[in-house]
């Protein structure tokens, strides 16, 4: 996997020095003590009560009010190191917005996270911040809770789509070189933010109806609201870059046909489309749904709206989940909003082990989702229409630590019972989509069907070609596609500048 | 987006359409599919591409009223445009030297044969096409039929056409003939596809069949078409939609195709009334 960063660059340390030197900058750390900044109790994110959001899909959390946000910003100590920003994939300037909220200049704020992160409005809702920035700041060294970055980054983003002026940055004159994005997800999204602001024409090529990836097909709306999308990507288009849905890159064209067509650099980006399954008896029972179809079901095709809209989808009253990631809580909670009586998640380890963030499951559990550790199902049983009736599992115990580092779930011998469920989705991971890999010779793949690159350069084997997010990850998060993304535009950048200015 | 060149009504239930689609028609080959979405509402449906002018940059697909999607796309007029019209998807069918080749084909696959049967025609073999129909007047495309073939065959149980064959019987009556083919195509309903793979078993002769699980992407990415080839886990999206029909599990290729028969009727009834009036059809089912 990708190398851990562990330093900024040097110009990246000499803009956050040179910003933290401001005048302003110095007045406001004078302006109130550290040991009263760390007395200020972390503000509270308000949410909808549980038992009116699980019913419905509006958004769990409402965002901070200004007052709130300022007095959060507060909280931090504008420290001279800033650990925080190595911990951010994308590395955000993050004193300085952080600053400029606590100063309330809001729009200012966002525009500083633009201008290293094109979608601060989705990573301030879907970041696992707890293990990124937040986990290595400096005011949870001090008081033992850290600053809600993320919050804050919601908060400003939100504040210019909603009340502000969306302020356009300035673009580099056009180069006149072709750029072409596989994907429109949060990867080739980046990537075209960053490339279009270069003067490069870029176009993205989508093979769904509506831009977002993951964001549109697989985060629900009461965790990412369509709305904010439409407005990133609506920003996008009006930098410049040209979205092209419904074209599958390998099959509608592929990549040596666009390059015929004059693009001089591609970005693929095509996600872990592909839902893995457990290879165990019964799973292509009707009610066995993947992850990835459940989620796009409803997200995107609008299934709860049935029959207003025309996708249907099978509502189940006991439904089990296997997984225990992000993806299984979106799942559980979605079922849960369905009208499900009996939502559970089915993990085979145990808590400690479950990599989905922190607040989904705590906002799971409040919603009454039941947790269902130490335990995997071994087959699904099916009624004479073959439709799941039930499924058997087996109870596990943790043995000796895996490769992940993780506590390796061994089953116990004679465990096996029988619980009865209607609806089952598994959400055991995906694997890369397999398209690109199939339709383009001469591009080197992992062994998990992966697309292999230089995680210096995020380069492939072939000259020109550059990827990044899941594709190369298999099922990572939204930011570390956009750190993959913004590392790839920069060196797509240096190479579409060394072929000099297009002539005509 | 994508504009209706063309849609008639070919037999009382199925249709043809005909897309401006330059891009897809450009890249078609025999055996592959489109996803489509005849409205903003609608639901993404795989239809097989039946023929394409790469000139003309059209694509042609010919489909059967069952569903929403299907009546709605039965209403289009040329110059309506669609959202969704994507492609081609999946990958190309099998074509090669195999002396004589029986290509079988009923209801919307007496079409989606069409490109298979011209594909092998073009690869040098003698094709025999073998068309399955209730009645005569659920024929269609015969002319077009008979250019890509050697021998043009009906089976009907109408009095009208000389064999009163079903389709898997006469397959097995050509088998034991003088020309016996060395591969077999068939493309229709679950039933006629697993019928004819059924009757081709014992003589060992490769019976190839289109799938046509349901589908939301139709690129691989939410395994809706999965189904079960040889023992080993297949989507019919991306690893085909042609498989071996003598490795196809049919029973759950059969479950799955039912998955939402219920939820299909109950869109019908809501999208009959708000066309034809509250009174014109009966309650929408409750329940499901």
């Amino acid at each position: 996997m990708s190398e851990e960063k562990k330093e900024l660059s040097a110009e990246d340390k000499a803009r956050l020095k040179a910003q933290f030197d401001l005048p302003w900058r110095q007045e406001l750390r004078k302006s109130m003590p550290a040991k009263d900044r760390t007395k200020i109790q972390r503000q509270k994110m308000p949410e909808r009560p549980a038992d009116v959001r699980n019913a419905d899909f509006l958004e769990v959390n409402q965002g901070l009010s200004a007052q709130a946000a300022q007095l959060e910003a507060k909280r931090c100590l504008d420290c001279p190191n800033s650990p925080c920003v190595l911990g951010c994939p994308v590395s955000i300037d993050i004193p300085s917005f952080v600053k400029l909220i606590e100063k309330g200049e809001f729009e200012a704020a966002a525009r500083k996270l633009k201008e290293t992160n094109s979608l601060p409005a989705i990573c301030g809702r879907v970041c696992p911040q707890e293990s990124q920035c937040e986990a290595v700041c400096t005011m949870k060294r001090a008081s033992g809770v850290s600053v809600a970055i993320g919050n804050l980054e919601r908060f400003a983003a939100d504040y210019e789509r909603e009340r502000g002026k969306v302020v356009m940055p300035r673009l580099s004159p056009a180069t006149g070189r072709k750029v072409a994005v596989v994907g429109a997800g949060p990867a080739g999204l980046t990537v075209a933010g960053d490339l279009a602001k270069a003067g490069h024409q870029v176009t993205v090529f989508e093979a769904l109806h509506t831009a977002g990836g993951v964001l549109v097909y697989g985060i629900p709306e009461f965790r990412l609201p369509k709305r904010i999308l439409k407005a990133e990507v609506e920003y996008l288009r009006r930098l410049g870059v040209e979205l092209r849905l419904n074209f599958v890159v390998g099959r509608t064209a592929t990549m040596e046909d666009l390059k015929a067509q004059g693009y001089e650099a591609f970005f693929v980006a095509s996600g872990a489309g592909l839902p893995n399954f457990m290879k165990i008896p019964g799973e292509n029972l009707v009610g066995v749904y993947s992850a990835n179809e459940y989620l796009t079901r409803v997200n995107l095709m609008k299934a709860y709206d049935f029959p207003n809209y025309d996708t249907p989808m099978l509502v189940g009253r006991k439904v089990a989940v296997i997984g225990g990631g992000n993806v299984a809580m979106d799942s559980v909670r979605n079922a849960k909003r369905l009208g499900a009586e009996w939502a559970a998640i089915i993990y085979r380890r145990s808590a400690q082990e479950m990599p989905a963030r922190a607040e989904e499951i705590h906002h799971a559990e409040e919603e009454g989702i039941e947790f269902h550790y130490l335990q995997a199902p071994t087959k699904f049983i099916g009624d004479e229409s073959g439709r799941v009736q039930a499924m058997e599992c087996l109870k596990m115990e943790l043995g000796e630590p895996d490769a992940s580092g993780r506590r390796r779930p061994v089953p116990m011998k004679g465990s096996e019972y029988v619980k009865e469920v209607d609806l089952v989705v598994m959400a055991i991971g995906q694997s890369p989509n397999p398209l690109i890999g199939q339709t383009t010779p001469g591009l080197k793949m992992g062994k998990w069907g992966n697309v292999d690159v230089d995680w210096k350069t995020m380069a492939t084997s072939i000259p020109g070609v550059w990827a990044g997010g899941d594709i190369v990850r298999g099922g990572a998060t939204v930011i570390l596609a956009m750190g993959d993304a913004r590392l790839a535009a920069a060196q797509m950048d240096q190479h579409l500048k060394s072929l000099g200015k297009k002539q005509g | 987006m994508p504009k209706i060149l063309r849609r008639e009504r070919l037999v009382p239930n199925i249709h043809v359409l005909e897309v401006e689609a330059p891009e897809v028609a450009a890249k078609a080959q025999a055996g592959q599919f489109v996803m489509v979405m005849p409205d903003e509402r609608g639901e993404r449906i795989p239809l097989t591409i039946a023929d394409w002018d790469r000139k003309a940059g059209s694509v042609t697909v010919v489909f059967m009223m069952v569903g929403t999607t299907s009546h709605k796309l039965a209403g289009l007029k040329a110059g309506d445009e669609i959202p969704v019209f994507v492609g081609p998807l999946g990958k190309p069918a099998e074509v090669g030297s195999y002396g004589s080749v029986l290509c079988a084909g009923g209801c919307f696959g007496i079409a989606a044969i069409h490109p298979i049967a011209r594909a092998m025609k073009e690869a040098g073999n003698k094709v025999t096409v073998l068309i399955d129909v209730k009645a005569s007047y659920l024929l269609y495309w015969e002319d077009k039929l008979r250019k890509v073939s050697d021998r043009f065959l009906v089976s009907a149980r109408d009095p009208h056409f000389s064999s009163k064959e079903y389709v898997p019987h006469k397959v097995r009556s050509l088998l034991d003939g003088p020309d016996k083919p060395g591969r077999v195509v068939a493309i229709g309903c679950t039933y006629l596809m697993s019928s004819v793979s059924e009757a081709t078993r014992a003589a060992g002769v490769r019976t190839m069949v289109a799938l046509n699980p349901i589908m939301v992407d139709g690129t691989g990415m939410c395994g809706a078409c999965r189904c079960t080839v040889g023992g080993k886990p297949k989507f019919a999206c991306v690893d085909g939609p042609e498989f071996d029909g003598h490795a196809v599990d049919w029973g759950e290729v059969f479950f799955r195709r039912k998955s939402y028969v219920e939820d299909e009727m109950k869109s019908l009834c809501v999208w009959e009334r708000g066309r034809l009036g509250p009174e014109s059809v009966e309650e929408v089912p409750q329940g499901v």
